[in-house]
């Protein structure tokens, strides 16, 4: 176990490397500098930009820059925004929350409703809800998300007004932030009753919008992963048991289709930072995803390093549980060293 | 009253390509006690017939017969809920391939204790204690650390074990045995023949014993049915049997053992069992048998007692007449013609 645990944490670091060369050159393959976009249509004064840019630090070398940028990162200094000055860790710290608020609650609707879904269907094969579950996630799994929430704000929010447009919560509201989650801190730390429902009402579209994409595959993985389990021996042997249908579904065949399932969970989490990137942008919400978009606008290359690194750790870090996770559900796995 | 009676059994399964019958018209009574053996090739419907017996026939297999009763009860009729309170306490089964018959993950003493809790109703205390003895009964070693390993952990001999345990764990009346032995090794084979003959006179349960291996139905069974495309072919005493086989296919298996091989090549059967599109119109092993003639081919033998037993065959190998029938029905097979 502990070596499992070794081997994995030694992957990292190859992959950090990785991130940090990808987003540092990216960045600056981009044309445009933050002096340019800081000074906006009026331009700058060529000395001035010069002078700017040696103040950075951006004229110099490209590799010395990188060394200098990666000695800093080591020492845990992610360094400041160059737009705000604000220090880069406190800026994604600060947004973050907001950033997994959504995530969790997007990954639990896939859950709730791709888990159940995917079983029937599996149970049902080749019945019209199997037909329906499966061409419906396909087209979920295909449709362009930015489309797709635009699709929702026109239809809930402008249409049927039953939603808000944007944002965490009505501007009515100001909610202290104690842990950083709206829906806890307006629900245990405010005296507005209405707080809590503002900021629930505002999260509806947006876990629709990031939650699909993970929602179809989790159904569709359930599906085939079911399938191939239902026809197993010990399925079989199950029955012979004499086991009422609904315990060898949800005991002895589900416990087992579970296994990949984990995994494909696991996967989609670095999916779900991508489409948060997408859902942020669309109804402002104030999340890391939002915030790396304007660092890219603003060619603002400290917070564009910083922040996708931190993501990138956060993906590892969790598809690192995911696999420990694998271990408990798996007996197969717990015992292998 | 028989244990078990079923007349006139079919099994069919739509495919593509048209409607495969897997079991074609199977009759049998089996006694209380009584050890029955089921012989034939892959895809002779042996482990269907049987499986159609425990009501495990998969969607969307279609399942059809005249009688099919168990102890009195009726199988066709019964609800579904009536006959989960059957399988798995008086009729059990146990299947071929016992690593990926059990399921991998969940403890042996969950899958064993799951089965007592449910028929017997016993609380989980109760249960364990009844999964040890069993194990031991089964002869697991160290019974009571068993409970708490995974069947991967464990050899297939162990497992087979084990799901002997789960099998008898509710005392049934019936037990099932779907080539218990083939994917075991050659010595563990005869220790699990010989713990199913132990627990068959113990209890005096009745014992289907399917196979393709005639060694172990000798070892085993009082009588034998041999099947074959799905029909029985021959069915008498095992002791019968082995002496004198009437039906020419029960001929051609005996002939294939090794252990009856008069020196030279190991005899074989030429051919392969008839599957969806080349079902002979009639004896369905005419097309393999040394014995065949034209109307062989073209008129399906019915099911008829003979010698004791019944048999499926113009010309039964003891049938003083046979030679005179076989020359007068236009000989087509390669013995008869000679």
């Amino acid at each position: 176990m502990l070596r499992f645990i070794l081997t994995r944490v030694s992957l990292i670091i190859p992959t950090f490397i990785g991130i940090t060369l990808l987003t540092f050159f990216l960045i600056r393959l981009v044309p445009g500098d933050p002096i340019e976009t800081m000074a906006g249509e009026r331009g700058i004064d060529p000395a001035r930009h010069e002078l700017l840019r040696k103040e950075y630090g951006f004229d110099r070398p490209i590799l010395v820059q990188y060394g200098i940028y990666i000695a800093r990162v080591l020492q845990g200094d992610l360094s400041k925004s160059v737009i705000t000055q604000a220090p880069v860790l406190d800026e994604f710290l600060a947004l973050f929350p907001a950033t997994i608020e959504l995530a969790v609650c997007a990954i639990l609707f896939a859950l709730v409703i791709g888990l159940p879904a995917g079983i029937l269907a599996a149970v049902r094969r080749n019945s019209i809800f199997d037909h329906g579950v499966m061409g419906i996630s396909l087209a979920g799994y295909s449709m362009p998300i930015f489309w797709w929430g635009l699709i929702l704000i026109l239809l809930f929010s402008v249409q049927f007004d039953l939603t808000p447009v944007s944002g965490r919560i009505d501007v009515l509201y100001y909610i202290e932030p104690v842990t950083g989650f709206l829906l806890i801190d307006s629900l245990f730390f405010s005296e507005d009753e209405g707080a809590f429902r503002s900021a629930l009402a505002h999260l509806i579209l947006p876990t629709i919008v990031l939650g699909t994409v993970p929602l179809a595959v989790i159904a569709r993985m359930t599906r085939s992963a079911m399938l191939e389990v239902l026809g197993e021996d010990y399925i079989r042997t199950a029955k012979a048991k004499g086991l009422s249908r609904f315990r060898i579904i949800a005991l002895h065949a589900l416990r087992n289709a579970l296994i990949p399932v984990v995994t494909v969970i696991g996967l989609q989490v670095g999916v779900l930072f991508t489409g948060a990137i997408l859902t942020e942008t669309i109804f402002s919400w104030p999340g890391v995803g939002k915030w790396l978009i304007e660092a890219i606008f603003r060619r603002d290359y400290p917070v564009l390093q910083g922040g996708v690194l931190l993501l990138g750790i956060v993906v590892m870090t969790v598809n690192l549980l995911v696999d420990l996770a694998y271990g408990l559900i798996n007996p197969r796995i717990r015992h292998t060293r | 009253m028989a244990l078990v009676e079923i007349e006139n059994l079919s099994v069919e399964f739509p495919t593509q390509g048209g409607i495969m019958r897997a079991v074609d018209g199977v009759s049998l009574r089996l006694e209380e006690g009584e050890v029955l053996g089921v012989v034939g090739e892959s895809g002779s419907g042996k482990s269907v017939t049987m499986l159609a017996l425990m009501g495990l026939i998969p969607f969307p297999g279609r399942v059809r017969a005249d009688k099919l009763s168990f102890n009195g009860r009726d199988l066709l009729t019964i609800s579904d809920k009536d006959r989960r309170k059957l399988t798995g306490k008086d009729v059990a089964m146990i299947f071929q391939e016992p690593t990926t018959s059990l399921n991998p993950s969940f403890t042996v003493g969950f899958q064993l204790t799951e089965t007592l809790r449910l028929h017997e109703g016993m609380d989980r205390k109760a249960a364990e204690r009844r999964a040890v003895e069993l194990l031991g009964q089964v002869g697991i070693p160290s019974p009571e650390s068993r409970l708490s390993a995974y069947p991967h952990q464990l050899s297939g001999g162990m497992n087979q074990r084990v799901m002997i345990a789960m099998a008898i764990a509710c005392n049934p009346k019936l037990l099932i045995a779907d080539e218990p032995t083939t994917a075991l090794d050659v010595t563990i084979q005869a220790q699990i023949l010989d713990l199913l003959m132990t627990l068959q006179k113990e209890r005096r349960m009745g014992l289907v014993m399917i196979t393709h291996n005639m060694g172990v139905v000798a070892d085993t069974a009082k009588r034998v049915m041999v099947m074959y495309a799905g029909q029985i072919m021959e069915e008498r005493s095992a002791d019968d049997l082995f002496a004198s086989p009437q039906h020419p296919y029960t001929a051609a298996l005996l002939a294939a053992l090794p252990e009856r091989s008069e020196g030279g090549r190991l005899a074989t059967i030429p051919g392969v069992v008839p599957g969806l599109y080349d079902r002979p119109k009639g004896c369905l092993f005419s097309p393999r048998c040394a014995y065949a003639t034209e109307h062989s081919r073209h008129v399906r033998p019915d099911l008829r007692p003979w010698a004791g037993g019944h048999i499926r065959c113009h010309y039964p190998l003891g049938d003083p007449n046979r030679n005179a029938e076989i020359q007068h029905d236009h000989p087509v097979g390669t013995e008869a013609a000679s």
